[in-house]
């Protein structure tokens, strides 16, 4: 068994595929002609082209298809046949022919030596085209070796697609009826091909280590999505428990699919609401599509790591505008900047620090950083006139940083309505509750926020001075715990006395043992990953406020997190 | 011989796209075209040249033309330059 990050819910259970056998091996010493030599390597080039040019073609339709907009993989292989085009390039190889080498060599030869300069340039962004001629050479030697993957688009049924890295272009090849899930080496969460097979419903785990010499061409092997697992070659037993897993998970999944189009009410009929957490502008579609309410938290880090150098004003006012127009008029709350803790982002040189969750992060780093957030808070407040964007401030410990961050908001307004540019003069700005100082002070921060979601991922860390990494205290690590639920239940009723809309964006909201205790505390909005939302949906669906306050009052009765969870349990 | 002294100024700079059209346009041309950039002279005819010399926006350079159809090459090249690549 193999542990890897789920990026994509699921079971599957299918034959290996290997998408990428890597960089082929060739007998450089074999006798050449040279005439013949020029041949194969002017017959390779024209191929690679052709490939190149169908792949970018299929991306291009797969992303229509997707409605995700990152036409940039397509435009990078056109990129590429455009580099292998080069007529220095070219000449290169083929006086390395005429002196003898065989095709495979010539071209080796010919990349490399561009590969290393510029693996040499000082700029960041011409280092990363080293990689890029790496591609490109290792498909050359895989036409000109003969070695060429398999093409995706004829594999069996049931295949489950193994790669090192899984890219867009591989998912756009791919016959989505007969891949039954992904496994690769590489990637998170975030990578494009991990987004596009969450909207396929295609069951995937990432940085699988060790995976590909685990397994080969045609193994049994079992993908379990859920838990983030790859099995190669279970045994009988194992088998048998991954399949019936599946078939329930489809079952569960089909009964699900009522609650698609339903508003989200309480078995007596109080209204309630599911959103979302995504954390790329392309989830907010398949937010969407899975019948999310609203975005209920918009990490924006991602514009952040995905580069090498900070993201500017545009960059940023294209990704909240495509996640508030997508959401037309529904609420998306994003999040501001969120580094710092276990989020590091190196060209931001933020120091070392002894206990970094209890740092210098988050809205801390950023208002003492006023430029980078000035830019991020302006980009946020232009998107906001084309929807209903809201802005979330995380970590908040004090007033003063509510006010703050406020005065900041509003300076900015001012500069737009002097250069005429539009936003919404209603913006919200709202709070993450996650510490135990906000929850303390929750009465007060009411006063002077629009809206409060409560992080429990932190709030659970801090409260229980247990480190979340840590599998050592992990079993303190449960939203459970009565010192938890009496914050969370505290934190609602200060903002339900203010008369602000309280949500939940951590992973409790997603908890079907919870359901019942945040209605009774009177929670409003829950924001769930978009493969929960159905499922939480259908949960809130179950309970009347009657019945919901009654197990509330018993959970109050008890006094640790373990009769709580049983007790839960039971009902 | 022909030369020019321009500006770049395209945000990006000549990464990736500018530098394929600049070079698929210079190699219809039958005489050399190299531009010089920091004391140094690189093919324009070659995306990969072109490219690892990380000419940014703001960069001044000198386009070089020689052979027979020097002035039409360097015009061409000139006017894609002023239009900063059809980029922002």
């Amino acid at each position: 068994m193999i542990k890897g990050i789920p990026v994509s819910q699921g079971i599957g259970i299918g034959r290996v595929v290997l998408a990428d056998a890597g960089e082929p091996v060739w007998n450089p010493e074999k006798a050449v002609d040279p005439n013949a030599e020029k041949d194969r390597l002017h017959h390779a080039l024209q191929r690679f082209n052709e490939k190149t040019e169908h792949l970018a073609k299929s991306i291009e339709q797969a992303e229509d298809a997707s409605r995700t907009s990152d036409s940039s993989q397509a435009e990078i292989l056109r990129g590429h046949i455009a580099m292998l085009a080069d007529p220095f390039l070219i000449s290169q190889m083929e006086e390395q022919i005429a002196g003898g080498k065989c095709a495979e060599d010539a071209c080796y030869a010919a990349l490399s030596m561009f590969e290393s300069i510029f693996m040499q340039t000082e700029d960041e962004l011409m280092r990363q085209r080293a990689a890029d001629v790496r591609d490109i050479r290792r498909r050359m030697l895989q036409i000109l070796t003969g070695t060429e993957p398999a093409p995706l688009g004829d594999i069996p049924e049931g295949s489950v697609l193994v790669a090192e890295e899984v890219t867009p272009s591989m998912l756009a090849e791919v016959n989505r009826k007969n891949l039954s899930a992904i496994a690769a080496e590489k990637g998170g969460n975030t990578a494009h091909s991990a987004i596009l097979a969450r909207s396929m419903e295609l069951p995937a785990v990432y940085s699988a280590e060790g995976l590909l010499r685990s397994v080969k061409q045609g193994d049994l092997l079992v993908v379990d999505g859920m838990d983030g697992k790859v099995i190669p070659n279970p045994g009988q037993t194992e088998l048998e428990h991954y399949q019936t897993r599946q078939k329930e998970e489809l079952e569960r999944k089909a009964q699900l699919e009522i609650f698609r189009n339903r508003q989200t009410k309480m078995a007596d009929g109080q209204k309630k609401e599911v959103f979302c957490n995504i954390g790329t502008p392309e989830e907010a579609a398949a937010a969407l599509e899975k019948g999310g309410e609203g975005i209920g938290l918009f990490r924006t880090e991602f514009l952040f790591t995905e580069k090498s150098t900070m993201p500017d004003e545009e960059t940023q006012f294209q990704a909240y505008k495509t996640a508030a127009e997508c959401f037309a008029g529904k609420p998306v709350i994003v999040r501001t900047l969120d580094v710092g803790g276990d989020k590091q982002i190196p060209y931001l040189h933020m120091e070392k620090e002894e206990n970094p969750f209890l740092g210098f992060r988050a809205v801390r780093f950023c208002l003492k950083n006023v430029q980078l957030y000035e830019t991020q808070l302006r980009a946020m407040i232009r998107a906001s006139a084309f929807g209903n964007l809201m802005i979330m401030i995380p970590l908040v410990t004090c007033v003063e940083e509510v006010r703050s961050v406020k005065s900041l908001v509003k300076k900015i307004m001012c500069q737009l309505d002097g250069q005429g540019i539009p936003y919404n003069k209603e913006l919200k700005v709202g709070i993450m509750v996650e510490t135990p100082a906000a929850c303390q002070i929750a009465d007060l921060l009411a006063e002077e926020s629009d809206f409060f979601s409560i992080g429990t991922n932190d709030l659970v860390q801090y409260t229980m001075a247990a480190d979340r990494g840590n599998p050592k205290v992990g079993y303190l690590n449960r939203p459970m715990h009565p010192a938890v639920l009496r914050s969370v239940r505290h934190i609602i009723a200060c903002g339900k006395k203010a008369g602000i809309p309280v949500g939940m964006c951590g992973e409790a909201a997603a908890d079907p043992l919870l359901t019942p205790l945040l209605l009774a505390f009177g929670l409003d909005e829950f924001s769930v990953n978009p493969s929960a939302v159905l499922q939480t949906r259908a949960q809130i669906g179950k309970w009347t406020g009657e019945k919901a306050e009654k197990i509330a009052e018993d959970v109050f009765q008890m006094k640790t997190a373990e009769e709580v969870e049983k007790y839960l349990k039971s009902i | 011989m022909v030369s020019k002294e321009i500006k770049v100024i395209n945000a990006e700079g000549l990464h990736m796209r500018p530098a394929s059209a600049l070079a698929a346009a210079m190699g219809k041309y039958g005489c050399n075209v190299s531009i010089e950039h920091n004391q140094t002279s690189v093919n324009a005819k070659s995306v990969m040249h072109l490219m690892a010399a990380c000419i940014k926006c703001g960069a001044e350079i000198r386009i070089v033309c020689d052979g027979p159809d020097e002035e039409e090459a360097l015009k061409a090249a000139v006017s894609m330059f002023e239009a900063g690549f059809g980029e922002k």
